[in-house]
């Protein structure tokens, strides 16, 4: 065997696990893999903030669906990306981050930029490393990507010793990775199944309720296939939207908080609850008493403590989404007891039912003329972009208007915080995605508070030729919380004034970024038009109706049903 | 419902603070822990002693299964087992009540480990309830220190 550094050896790592593209920050404990990385045909992408790198490493592992990685200096490197790390964790996003440590003999000194990264991120990876012997390298290496994309996927952490990673070592051969301690089940049982499918041939108002998951095992095609076989209509949850067509017949859009009416309605009303790759947020049920309190609840998911966690399960099946979707769709293709034609034409009532909410209460908003409105910012924004853009989103109103009226056909076009919630996130995910797909048009969704939390990373769409777009919703608030001040504290706008905002279009001109204004629902269109026609980074200013809200909104700890609608 | 859970995990550094922060960052209650390596030196057993309803235990169990370091979870509870905890105690032995002292430690099949002219310290062991007693009954004579170890427990054996 060669000997090699361990910096080289973790670069040979990488490119074993077929990365290409790196997000980074250098500082004095990581130099030596810096080095490395230089001799390499990875593209080391210098962002210019440590949360910064883990977002855009996380968007484009929910872009592409590959090990997202991130590459961070000790100390204040390391903890400047636990908020990123956090989020990946909240939305089990795949990811290796990769920290410089101080030297082994310095650990526990209080040494210049030392901190203890493995005990912080504990509780926000997946599982994480302190790596203190070389000969460990290549081993960790390769066990945290195993472990970062398998089962339900999450962040790892691989904390790395100055004088560990500058030792020579041999290049241990990849050998398939057997872990005593951890073997996550993807097979569903078949007998679990059996009776799921069962269940499902009984039920008159059946309803699909679909989480990242979906996205997650790429289980799409076998969703679209069992829900249209059978005739169920659909809801997805922030997370997993994209997982069923957004403009089929069947989806009802999302459901929860901001959900639809017809969603929240059909979930309250269902007699059967077919919960796949979701986790029954707080965000989702409401208050948990009054959640689906008619339906039976059958629940697919590869985590078992996502089951039973917070509503009851009948029928647990924990398993892969798409193996067990997929199981579930031979079972019926395969049973005697199923008959197509009339299980769907039994449904066309409950269908109907639904139909009807949807008319009632669409997800809509009132026109003010010349007054902006955000949610026609984002009907312009998927007319022009034939809903095929790759959308990332920061954290609020935007989010929420975003994920009501763009359509989202297919997965992995959305990358958003949905478990975190972390402000700042689209824009380097945006880089990330585009990084990934640079023929992609990519957009980020923004508020003009939320945007101002990584604007820093404009000079990194610029430095790699990333023409990622920005629209930011601007209402000069703090726009979601102002909406909670609204409605349930007499409007009192306690820290959610934005009295100081910067001139977008001149900061994006700052960074030699291409700055735009709409201040006029007839500049709408224009505005996107020539923004999308741009080959350079553009911000787009749109000056939106100051106090919209979004609506629907369930309020917190009341039930989905008692919606406050527009 | 008070359950006792075996755990058997790596024997690696810093596992012991993942399981005690999963019990904290989720808000389950530990009343007693007790660890120590098993025959093989590369994993430990950890036994620790908590409570909750149905739903919380066996979320108990199955976060703890998550954890990558961890090999086997067993509710102790589920089957017959035996359970036994330690207690060190520092009893005030004056003259008029050194007598009384050796009688209940007799009593309660205790060890004096160590003698002072005004002290015993005694050793006992049982299940929570019998060390419970002992302390108990030596509270009014003057206990002035007291050490306990968590509870370790064990299945019974099949008895087929």
């Amino acid at each position: 065997m060669e000997k090699i550094n361990g910096s080289q050896a973790i670069i040979r790592c990488l490119q074993e696990e077929g990365v290409k593209i790196i997000f980074g920050f250098p500082g004095g404990a990581i130099i030596d893999l810096f080095d490395a990385l230089m001799d390499s045909d990875i593209t080391n992408v210098l962002v210019r903030h440590e949360q910064g790198a883990v977002h855009a490493a996380d968007g484009l592992a929910r872009v592409t669906g590959e090990v997202g990685v991130a590459l961070l200096t000790s100390g204040p490197g390391a903890t400047n990306g636990v908020t990123a790390i956090a989020t990946a964790y909240c939305d089990s996003i795949p990811m290796v981050i990769l920290t410089g440590q101080v030297p082994t003999a310095l650990i526990g000194n209080d040494a210049f930029q030392e901190v203890d990264i493995v005990g912080i991120t504990r509780p926000c990876t997946k599982h994480n490393y302190l790596v203190k012997d070389a000969k460990d390298l290549v081993p960790t290496l390769r066990e945290a990507f195993h472990i970062a994309r398998t089962g339900r996927p999450g962040p790892v952490l691989v904390d790395l010793p100055k004088d560990v990673v500058a030792k020579m070592i041999d290049f241990p051969e990849k050998k398939p990775i057997r872990m005593q301690t951890y073997q996550p089940n993807y097979e569903p049982h078949q007998g679990q199944i059996e009776k799921a499918c069962k269940k499902i041939l009984k039920a008159k108002n059946p309803v699909l309720y679909v989480g990242g998951g979906v996205i997650l095992s790429n289980a799409h095609e076998e969703l679209t296939e069992l829900a249209r076989k059978l005739n169920i209509p659909v809801t997805m949850t922030l997370m997993g939207l994209g997982g069923f067509p957004g403009t089929d017949p069947l989806s009802m859009g999302m459901l929860g908080m901001h959900g639809s009416y017809a969603a929240n309605m059909a979930v309250a009303n269902s007699d059967l609850l077919i919960a796949v790759g979701a986790r029954f947020d707080d965000r989702v049920t409401g208050r948990l008493d009054a959640f689906a309190p008619h339906a039976t609840i059958i629940h697919i998911d590869i985590d078992p403590t996502s089951i039973s966690k917070n509503v009851k399960v009948d029928i647990p099946i924990v398993a892969d989404c798409k193996q067990a979707l997929s199981a579930m769709n031979t079972w019926f293709n395969t049973s005697s007891d199923f008959n197509r034609e009339q299980v769907s034409a039994s449904h066309e009532p409950w269908r109907a039912t639904i139909d009807d909410w949807a008319k009632k209460h669409p997800m809509t908003y009132i026109d003010e003329g010349e007054i902006i409105k955000p949610q026609f910012v984002i009907q312009k924004l998927d007319e022009l972009t034939h809903g095929d853009a790759i959308i990332t989103t920061e954290v609020g109103q935007n989010q929420m208007w975003a994920a009501q009226f763009y359509k989202f056909n297919k997965p992995r076009q959305w990358a958003t915080s949905g478990g975190l919630g972390t402000m700042g996130y689209g824009l380097p995910a945006a880089i990330g995605a585009k990084m990934a797909f640079p023929d992609k048009t990519v957009v980020d969704v923004a508020g003009d508070g939320s945007i101002q939390m990584n604007i820093q990373e404009l000079a990194t769409a610029k430095q790699y030729n990333c023409p990622v777009k920005v629209v930011i919703l601007n209402n000069n608030y703090l726009g979601m919380v102002r909406q909670w001040q609204e409605l349930f504290y007499n409007k009192r706008y306690a820290g959610t004034v934005m009295e100081v905002t910067p001139d977008f279009v001149m900061l994006a001109q700052a960074y030699g970024a291409v700055g735009l204004r709409a201040t006029k629902t007839s500049e709408v269109e224009d505005v996107l038009k020539e923004a999308l026609a741009t080959d350079n980074t553009v911000i787009m200013d749109f000056v939106i109706a100051r106090e919209e809200c979004v609506f629907p909104m369930v309020p917190a700890g009341k039930a989905t049903t008692e919606m406050l609608l527009v | 419902m008070k359950h006792t859970i075996s755990v058997l995990l790596q024997n690696k550094p810093g596992v012991l603070s993942r399981v005690t922060g999963l019990f904290s960052g989720r808000g389950f209650n530990i009343e007693s822990l007790s660890v120590a390596e098993t025959l093989d030196s590369s994993i430990s057993c950890l036994t620790l002693v908590t409570r909750g309803d149905e739903a919380i235990i066996e979320q108990i169990t199955k976060q703890l299964h998550k954890l990558i370091d961890v090999i086997k979870v067993t509710d102790i509870g589920d089957s017959e087992y035996v359970e036994r905890e330690m207690v060190l105690i520092r009893v005030k032995a004056e003259a008029q009540t050194r007598a009384e002292v050796l009688r209940v430690i007799d009593i309660f099949r205790g060890k004096v480990v160590d003698v002072s002219p005004k002290s015993y310290a005694v050793e006992v062991t049982g299940s929570t309830s019998k060390v419970q007693a002992i302390i108990d009954i030596l509270k009014p004579i003057g206990i002035q220190e007291i050490v306990r170890t968590g509870t370790i427990a064990m299945a019974r054996a099949s008895k087929k």
